[in-house]
């Protein structure tokens, strides 16, 4: 599960995380509040107005500004609220921006420069652990490092039996070039983000820029981070961070069924048992001549109820032009879900685009019959190959 | 011969008395499988399905003689599962659980790696020795005795090769379904090098997924290792999107790396014979068979 920095911050901040302080808003008027109370609280002159969307880039696509004053606070904050605001991660529609983060400055002048540096922690799969990644290169875009000059990511692996030693943070830091108090500070840091990110069972933590400040101080200056679906049962507090208004309504309403559904631009969609399958059947949509319309897995218990919250989930996607179902029935009997298709299109009423139904596994000729004598405008296949050339077939008559 | 269950395995079913490892011990049984038991704590010196319930893994061990483990637990108490059964000295550990926390996984992984045990999984669909043994969820009867081996991430996939193979004549030796986390116990490359050293399987499909780099690995290790059989090789996912999570916890795509056509390439160069449509395995491993 993805969260918006200023929850993230909140979580770093309660394991000791030092970050840039910041108040959430929703209005200008909150913002301009929110940014006198943040000066009594830090001291800070100038005010950085961050738009809070799941995506990265916000700054080169105008949703991060810094404010002067508080009239260019409530201006900027204008600005930002109820944008569209575009990243290269937001795909060319853009994302709305509800709320801004109002966060101190923290690249005031001082003793010394304020450099910026990079750290992540994720999961090394080939090595079954956690691995600390850390670079000077803070600030730029991650993969572009790991591209063009590899040597300058620097990596921890961390061994399940003892956790993070001090000797790996001390490593790092120095990796980074730090002395004195910020190399101290650095270690401080990052022991308290591994201990948030382990107790938090959190999947993915990118700090992308730490700052070292002109007063030798280390914090967080952004934070992404990304929590394990699969632990929420240990974390009940962490559910109410998730923010449907950053997923897609089709993938919510889905998730509301349990249904397994990721929605894409294409024009035939899929309804499909089992997570394997389901991409491979996409794969088919593809070599048959069509465009996926999206990932939907079933799961291992289709019945007449899961099918019909399926398709009507794919039916309100506008660019469905034909619905390829293929189900392989282990556990699952075919005739059920030959039944749950014809009965979900009964109840839906009037389906204006054409289906294909394969139905493999148990008892699969029974289902094939179900549908060929339920008079419905479907198509049954029994070998995978056949629902391809049905797809194609299918989408040639609709051109 | 086959790989890692046949008919003299001794299996026992933790989480026995739940809803889906009752329903599953009972399948199993059907197919021939020789369960001895099953351990559900608290509930040990009862009988279920006709078989005893103990109450730890090791008096499964030390009474029945278990050396084979079928997991059905929860996904919050499956990891700890996995530890018990390879603490009492089991060989294969097989866990169906899906939906265990990542952080658990990379504890039981590391627990058991110096235990002498097998684990394969977790959120698999288990494993099947054709016609001899079943360990696991696939439906019996699309399995026919053979010379194929299959490495699969995937549960209805498998059961998707599997039936092709049937039908082109082929059949099965073992079907491994290594599971779709980002950790599981027997990687793509280890189950792919237990089929190598099996007589009795003559060529292996290898079903794989994007994300991770478990079907790379693999693939380099057959070529190091001479193609000393044809394996027929398939990646789903060639139109996922980058960055979102399909299913399964691991089918994410990360970078350049872990894309289908990445995979395919790199299976492609090695030597594997890469099908681009899951429609032409069986099709294809008749083939490369018949050419040999």
């Amino acid at each position: 599960m993805n969260i918006h920095e200023y929850q993230a911050k909140d979580i770093l901040k309660s394991y000791g995380v030092r970050i840039q302080e910041g108040i959430v808003v929703d209005t200008p008027a909150q913002a301009v509040e929110a940014a006198r109370e943040l000066s009594n609280q830090t001291g800070t002159k100038w005010y950085v107005v961050k738009a809070q969307i799941h995506a990265g880039g916000r700054g080169k696509g105008g949703g991060v500004k810094l404010a002067k004053n508080l009239d260019e606070v409530r201006e900027k904050s204008k600005d930002i609220i109820g944008m569209q605001l575009i990243t290269h991660q937001t795909g060319p529609e853009g994302k709305k921006v509800n709320k801004v983060l109002i966060a101190e400055d923290v690249y005031y002048p001082g003793a010394s420069e304020p450099k910026e540096y990079y750290i992540s922690i994720l999961l090394d799969r080939g090595k079954a652990c956690n691995v600390i990644m850390a670079s000077t290169e803070g600030g730029m875009d991650i993969e572009e490092v790991a591209e063009h000059t590899p040597e300058k990511i620097i990596k921890e692996w961390i061994d399940p039996r003892v956790g993070l030693q001090q000797f790996q943070a001390r490593k790092l830091a120095f990796a980074l070039g730090l002395e004195g108090e910020a190399h101290k500070e650095m270690v401080k840091f990052i022991n308290a983000l591994y201990k948030a990110y382990v107790e938090t069972d959190s999947s993915m933590f990118e700090i992308n820029p730490v700052l070292k400040t002109s007063d030798n101080k280390i914090l967080a200056v952004d934070a992404k981070v990304n929590l394990d679906d699969n632990s929420m049962f240990r974390h009940k507090d962490f559910v109410a961070l998730r923010d449907l208004n950053e997923e897609d309504a089709l993938e919510v309403e889905a998730s509301s069924n349990d249904l397994n559904y990721v929605k894409l631009d294409g024009n035939v969609g899929c309804m499909v048992n089992g997570a394997g399958l389901a991409m491979a059947t996409m794969d088919i949509i593809k070599l048959s001549g069509g465009e996926p319309a999206n990932f939907l897995d079933v799961g291992g218990g289709a019945n007449a109820k899961t099918v019909e919250a399926g398709f009507r989930i794919i039916l309100k996607d506008p660019n469905v032009k034909a619905i390829l179902i293929n189900i392989f029935g282990g556990i699952v009997r075919c005739d059920r879900v030959a039944n749950g298709v014809v009965e979900a299109y009964k109840n839906i009423g009037e389906i204006r685009v054409p289906i294909i139904v394969r139905l493999q596994g148990t008892n699969a000729e029974e289902g094939a019959r179900i549908i060929d004598e339920s008079g419905l405008k479907v198509f049954s296949a029994v070998l995978l190959k056949d629902a391809a050339a049905k797809v194609k077939e299918v989408l040639a008559s609709i051109d | 011969m086959s790989v890692l269950v046949n008919k003299n395995s001794k299996v026992i079913v933790q989480g026995f008395t739940g809803s889906e490892g009752s329903f599953h011990a009972q399948q199993m049984i059907e197919y021939g499988t020789n369960v001895v038991g099953g351990v559900t704590p608290g509930k040990g010196g009862s009988t279920h399905l006709d078989k005893p319930v103990f109450n730890t893994v090791a008096e499964a061990v030390q009474k029945a003689g278990a050396d084979t483990s079928i997991i059905f637990v929860p996904p919050a108490f499956a990891a700890d599962a996995i530890m018990e059964a390879a603490d009492a000295g089991i060989k294969v550990i097989i866990c169906i659980t899906e939906g265990i926390p990542t952080k658990d996984m990379v504890y039981a992984k590391e627990y058991i790696q110096d235990k002498d045990c097998r684990l394969i999984g977790p959120n698999c669909p288990g494993v099947m020795t054709a016609e001899e043994c079943k360990v696991g969820i696939m439906p019996g009867f699309i399995f026919k005795k053979g010379k194929v081996g299959i490495v699969s991430k995937s549960g209805t996939l498998t059961y998707e090769a599997v039936d092709q193979l049937t039908k082109a004549g082929l059949g099965q030796t073992t079907a491994i379904g290594i599971g779709g986390d980002p950790i599981i116990g027997t990687t793509t490359k280890e189950a792919v090098e237990l089929l190598m050293n099996d007589p009795e399987t003559e060529g292996i499909v290898m079903i794989g997924e994007i994300g991770g780099g478990m079907e790379a690995e693999a693939a380099y290790w057959i070529k190091a290792t001479g193609n000393k059989k044809p394996v027929v090789g398939f990646i789903a996912g060639q139109t996922a999107p980058k960055g979102r999570r399909m299913g399964h916890a691991g089918a994410i795509i990360g970078g350049a790396d872990d894309t289908a056509a990445a995979k395919m390439k790199i299976m492609e160069e090695c030597g594997i014979h890469v099908v681009h449509s899951p429609a032409d395995i069986g099709e294809t491993m008749l083939r490369v068979l018949g050419n040999n």
